[in-house]
Formats: C-alpha cells, sequence, structure tokens
C-alpha cells in the first residue's frame, strides 16, 4: 500500500530538459494512467518513479518519506516493462518467482504463491516452459504474474498491452482491471492508447512535452478538458476545432453565423471553438447553424460517421447513433449542442464562457 | 527451414555440391598434414603427390612423443595459450560490460586508443617490446609471452564482449533490479548466463591465437625449457634436411587441444540464448 507524492519533479538528459514542473499526488489504491503522445515522457516519469532512472530535481515521496535515493530493489514497487524482460535461461515457474528468490524465501512458500499466480493468470500448465516457446500474450502474463507474485506496495505497468493484438488487448485489459479490483494496490500505468486509458482510470494525467496538461477522472477531461491539447487527445473520434472570431455578441464562425454567448457573459476572447463530432447533430434546414455536403458517410453499425465539407469552415466531422440513412454527396445541415460546445482562448486554455442562443 | 522443402531435386543437389567443394577446400590441407603424418619417411619423395600413401605408419608420432621435447614444447603452449586466454576473457568482460553499459569521461578516448593499437603492423613494435621484456629480465620465461599475449588481445576481445553484452536487453537487468537484485546480482544471475556464448567464443578465439602465435614466441623465447609448440616445429627443419614426417606428426598432435577446446565451448556458442526474452 503506498500513497505516492510527486514534487516538482523536472528531468534533464545531460542540457536537455524533457520533463518540467510535474507535480502529482497518487492516492493509496488509485489507478493512475499516464497518456501522452509518443516521446511526451511517460516512461521517463515511470522510471523515475521506478528508481531506473535519477530525478534530476524535485522530490518523490512513498507515505511521506523521500525515495529519491533509495535503489529500485528496496522501493517495494513491481513493473511490467513492455517488452516483458522475461529471463530467457528461466522456466516460466522460476520467472515468476525470481524477487522471492532473491529475497531468500522458503522454498515452499515460493512454489505456492508461483502456483497461486499461474493459476490465478491461467498458466498452471506452462510452468515448466521457456519464455521463447511461448506466445506473446503468454509471455505478458508471465510478465504481469512475475509482478503479482510480490505483492507489492505499488504496481507500474508501462505500455503492457502494446504488442498484443486487438481482441487480446480488451481482454488482458479486463484482467487487468479485475486484478486492481482484488488487490486493491496503487497502480500506475503508461499507455498511448486513450480507449485503455479512460476504461481503466480512477484518473488519468495527460501528458505533453514533458509537462503535465490535465490531471482527472476521465469524464472530468471528456467534459471539462483544460485546454485543446487534452480536448483533442482525448476522446474518438477527434473532438472538431473551428476557427472563430470573438464578439460583442458571442462568437462568429468563419461562414459568418454568430453564435450567441448566455446572456450577461463576458465579451469572450477565444480563437477556438470546439465540439465532440457526437454533440454535432444533422438536422432539417431550418434549426442548423451551417451546412455542407457529405463528402464520406461511414456506416458503422452502431454509429454514422459523417464527414461534411463546410464553405469556408472546413472538415467538419458529424457522429449521429445508429444507422443513418445519409450518402456521400448529400446535403448535410448540422447543429451544435450549444451546451457541450468549448471555447479556447489563443493559448490553448479552455474558456468557462458558456454559449447559447441569445 | 521450410524454402528447401520446395525447391527441386537439381537445386539441392547442386547445393550440396557447392558445400562439398567448399569444404573440400578448406579440409585439404588439414588431409595432406594426416597423410604425411602417415605415411613412412622413405615414400614422402617417390610418392609425393599420391592423394593415399601405398603404405602407412604411426612411426612418425612415436619419434615426435618418444625421442624430441615435443610434449615439453606442448606443455608449454597449453600453460601460455589457457593462462592468455582465461586473464584477457576475465578483463574484456569487465570492459565490456563497462563499455556497453556505463556512460563515463574519457570512454570515448579509450576506445579510440584501443582502436589505434589494433592498427600498427606487429613489426613495428617487436623491437621495443624486446628491449622492454629484456629490461624487466623476463627474456626467456613463459610470463612474457602471456603479458604480450594478453596485452595484444585485449582491444579485440572487449569489442567481441562489448557486442554481446549490447545483444542482452537493458530491460533485463532492469527487471531483476526490480525484482529485488543489486547490480551485481542481476549481472552474476541474469546477464552472466545469457553471456556463456560471447565468453565461449572470446575465449576460443584468444586460444586459438595464443595457441600459434610464432613472432614474439620466436623473438622473446631462445631456451628449450620455454619453447612454445610453434617455435619447436621449426626445430625439425635442420640446416640439412626438414623432416616432414615428423613435423606434420607434430602438427596433427597440435590441432587436438584446439579441437578439444571447441568441443567444449561448442555448446556454449548456440546462438539465440535470449530469444523469448522480448515481446516476439
Ligand atoms: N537517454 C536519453 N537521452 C536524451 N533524451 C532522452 C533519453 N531517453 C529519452 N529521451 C527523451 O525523453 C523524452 C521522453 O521519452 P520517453 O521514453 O519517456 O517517451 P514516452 O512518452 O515513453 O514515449 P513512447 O510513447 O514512444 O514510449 C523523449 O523526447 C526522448 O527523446
Ligand atoms: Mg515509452
Amino acid at each position: 500500500m503506498a500513497r505516492i507524492e510527486l514534487q516538482n519533479i523536472a528531468k534533464n538528459y545531460g542540457p536537455v530538459e524533457v520533463m518540467r514542473d510535474i507535480n502529482l499526488e497518487i492516492e493509496d489504491g488509485e489507478f493512475i494512467v499516464l497518456v501522452g503522445p509518443s516521446g511526451c515522457g511517460k516512461s521517463t516519469l515511470l522510471r523515475m518513479i521506478a528508481g531506473l532512472e535519477p530525478i534530476t530535481e524535485g522530490e518523490f515521496r512513498v507515505d511521506g518519506r523521500r525515495m529519491n535515493e533509495v535503489q529500485p530493489r528496496d522501493r517495494d514497487m513491481a513493473m511490467v516493462f513492455q517488452s516483458y524482460a522475461l529471463y530467457p535461461h528461466m522456466d516460466v515457474a522460476r520467472n515468476m518467482g525470481f524477487s522471492l528468490e532473491i529475497r531468500k524465501a522458503p522454498s515452499q512458500e515460493r512454489a505456492d504463491k508461483v502456483r497461486d499466480a499461474a493459476k490465478t493468470l491461467g498458466l498452471t500448465s506452462l510452468t515448466a516452459r521457456l519464455p521463447k516457446a511461448l506466445s506473446g500474450g503468454q509471455r505478458q502474463r508471465v510478465a504481469m504474474g512475475r509482478a503479482i507474485v510480490r505483492d507489492p506496495s505499488a504496481f507500474l505497468f508501462d505500455e503492457p498491452l502494446s504488442n498484443l493484438d486487438a481482441a487480446l488487448r480488451v481482454e488482458m485489459r479486463l484482467e487487468i482491471a479485475r486484478l486492481h479490483q482484488r488487490l486493491e494496490t496503487t497502480m500506475i500505468y503508461v499507455t498511448h492508447d486513450q480507449v485503455e486509458a479512460l476504461t481503466l482510470a480512477d484518473r488519468i494525467v495527460v501528458l505533453n512535452a514533458g509537462k503535465i496538461q490535465q490531471v482527472g477522472t476521465p469524464l472530468d477531461l471528456y467534459e471539462r478538458p483544460a485546454n485543446r491539447f487534452v480536448a483533442q487527445f482525448i476522446g474518438s473520434p477527434t473532438m472538431n476545432i473551428l476557427e472563430v472570431e470573438p464578439t460583442d455578441k458571442g462568437v462568429l464562425l468563419k461562414d459568418g453565423t454568430v453564435i450567441g454567448i448566455s446572456p450577461g457573459a463576458e465579451r469572450p476572447v477565444a480563437c477556438d471553438l470546439g465540439v465532440r463530432p457526437e454533440h454535432l447533430n444533422i438536422v432539417p434546414q431550418g434549426s442548423a447553424h451551417f451546412s455542407g455536403k457529405a463528402e464520406l458517410v461511414e456506416h458503422l453499425g452502431s454509429d454514422t460517421n459523417i464527414h461534411a465539407h463546410v464553405p469556408s469552415i472546413g472538415q467538419v466531422l458529424v457522429r449521429q447513433h445508429g444507422h443513418f440513412p445519409l450518402k456521400t454527396g448529400d446535403p448535410v445541415h448540422i447543429a451544435l449542442e450549444l451546451d457541450k460546445v468549448h471555447l479556447f482562448a489563443p493559448d490553448g486554455q479552455r474558456l468557462d464562457t458558456v454559449l447559447g442562443s441569445g | 527451414m521450410s524454402a528447401h522443402r520446395h525447391s527441386s531435386p537439381l537445386a539441392i543437389t547442386g547445393k550440396y555440391l557447392a558445400l562439398a567443394l567448399y569444404v573440400g577446400f578448406a579440409l585439404f590441407p588439414l588431409y595432406w598434414l594426416a597423410k604425411i603424418a602417415v605415411t613412412p619417411d622413405k615414400l614422402i619423395y617417390t610418392e609425393g603427390t599420391a592423394l593415399i600413401p601405398s603404405s602407412f605408419t604411426l612411426e612418425n608420432f612415436r619419434s615426435v612423443l618418444l625421442a624430441t621435447d615435443f610434449l615439453f614444447y606442448f606443455r608449454n603452449s597449453l600453460v601460455v595459450s589457457i593462462t592468455t586466454a582465461a586473464i584477457t576473457t576475465c578483463i574484456a568482460a569487465a570492459a565490456g560490460y563497462a563499455f556497453s553499459r556505463f556512460d563515463f569521461r574519457g570512454k570515448r578516448l579509450v576506445v579510440a586508443i584501443m582502436l589505434i593499437t589494433q592498427m600498427f603492423p606487429l613489426l613495428m613494435i617487436i623491437a621495443p617490446i624486446y628491449k622492454i621484456v629484456a629490461a624487466v629480465g623476463l627474456l626467456n620465461s613463459l610470463t612474457s609471452l602471456i603479458i604480450v599475449y594478453t596485452a595484444f588481445n585485449i582491444p579485440f576481445a572487449t569489442f567481441l564482449m562489448q557486442s554481446f553484452f549490447d545483444g542482452i536487453p537493458k530491460d533485463l537487468e532492469e527487471a531483476g533490479m526490480m525484482d529485488g537484485c543489486t547490480r551485481f546480482q542481476a549481472l552474476r544471475k541474469i546477464v552472466l548466463p545469457l553471456t556463456l556464448p560471447g565468453l565461449g567464443a572470446t575465449l576460443g578465439f584468444i586460444f586459438t591465437a595464443a595457441w600459434s602465435e610464432l613472432l614474439f614466441a620466436l623473438m622473446l623465447i631462445n631456451s628449450n625449457d620455454t619453447m612454445t609448440f610453434p617455435v619447436g616445429l621449426l626445430t625439425f627443419v635442420s640446416k640439412f634436411s626438414v623432416d616432414w614426417g615428423q613435423m606434420m606428426a607434430a602438427g596433427v598432435l597440435a590441432l587436438v587441444p584446439s579441437c578439444l577446446f571447441f568441443i567444449f565451448i561448442q555448446r556454449y556458442l548456440v546462438q539465440g540464448l535470449t530469444s523469448g526474452a522480448v515481446k516476439g
């Protein structure tokens, strides 16, 4: 069990600064997911927590105790590597029990724990095999087993599922969620897959270019993204961003449409308007905000994605629930769900201004 | 290899023919060595080019083993080669690990110097080496050979070992450290077992190099007591004649330790020991 605190953490590789101002408090038993595009520093942050990478600046505490200088083996954390990092010369059972072997646990205890973990993960029949005789999914399970056997105070996962095929990934995702429910141990999980992030996390930490963009629950990030980056990173398909100009009464879309702000609100300074595809609707001409032509219609069964071209606004993606009878080339009239629309300042921060019909 | 199940019989025959030609070409000198070793002295010149001699004898082996100092040279060579191989491999393994895993000041400089040492022709430095060895009073000792061979082989052996360490994913050691190992434990329990092929190859390479070295042995050793085997071979060449039969018999015997050594290490030379470590 561990409460983890990161205070003003920074990381430099020589003269290159790759992370700065990392402040994060992780509650005991929380499932935290770190997401962000490739190269944003997710692995680096996780490795600093693990002790595999020195922390350049700031303080890292576990249960109130400073841990910056503590060796990885004394941090009581288990890590699942993206590459799995199974010991090729040891069979599955020895791989899983290796941490106990190093700690000189009695062999009976070791065997019991390995057997339990193998059973949980469905590896019982494979314990005598070498890693090279396992499939990718089985290797992934062994890597998980190696972490479980230790009963650590926190689990660290670095993109554990990214080498698996889609079906197996869904299955293992469920397994990890179940594991967290059962063990109630702090977990820090790195991924660049937002579906994994949204489904697993108690709280998500969005990173970009070495800085934390936002920390919040999945719903927080979806409904109230702190800035344009988070808004576009979370949610699939990606949020539409439309250029606007602020006016006295509201915002002016490029095609001349004015969208008013709620009465009494200040004149906005917005330069971008963000709206998720699911918050756009195809409506009769009279009630539309703007109109265009369907360039591509994707019928997905559960949803219909309409890629529309709107003159002087550009590409807009509309998502309608269920099957929507529309063909490529049809004219489309689009309305915004005004209470779901976000406005962003020129620096990318989200504004609190609420749009209305006023 | 599934490719070979589908190829035509002609292609297979061609492939094996090419292989046979290559093997024959590579092994022919060895065959000739063995042939002359078992040919009776009086037939060596009369049947000089016959592929198979008309009669066989083990007389050459007997006289090499019993009537010459050959066993003595043999023992000296074994001492020098095994010691050199062991010391060099230990040092090279340590240095190679450091080069592969750590960044330290002066690393590039050390690598550059090691590369430069490999560029000099041996003949250029043989005189200074002789002077140094003479000055410290080590002429005619096996120790001098061990020191010189070790020094000369360390750079190459280090690069060799470094490439083997580079082939072992860093993740494995890190996983070990997360599992509770110190860096040294991770080295001993995880990296070392995976480096056995590398250690074997390096040992074998250095052993063979030291076993067949002639130039330094010739310069630094004059006394019969400390002669190594390659120098000893030259004693079969007298002023007036060359005792081909005995020389070749000695040569055949000289192959024995090399062969034994490689049979011993070959199971460590099997590649692919790290397969299964990472994804797949
Ligand atoms: N040894 C190093 N020296 C210099 N820069 C490095 C080093 N290791 C990583 N970096 C830089 O640090 C940044 C963060 O790397 P990191 O591996 O944490 O990214 P990541 O978010 O895990 O990306 P990915 O999703 O691709 O795994 C990258 O820009 C990378 O170039
Ligand atoms: Mg990474």
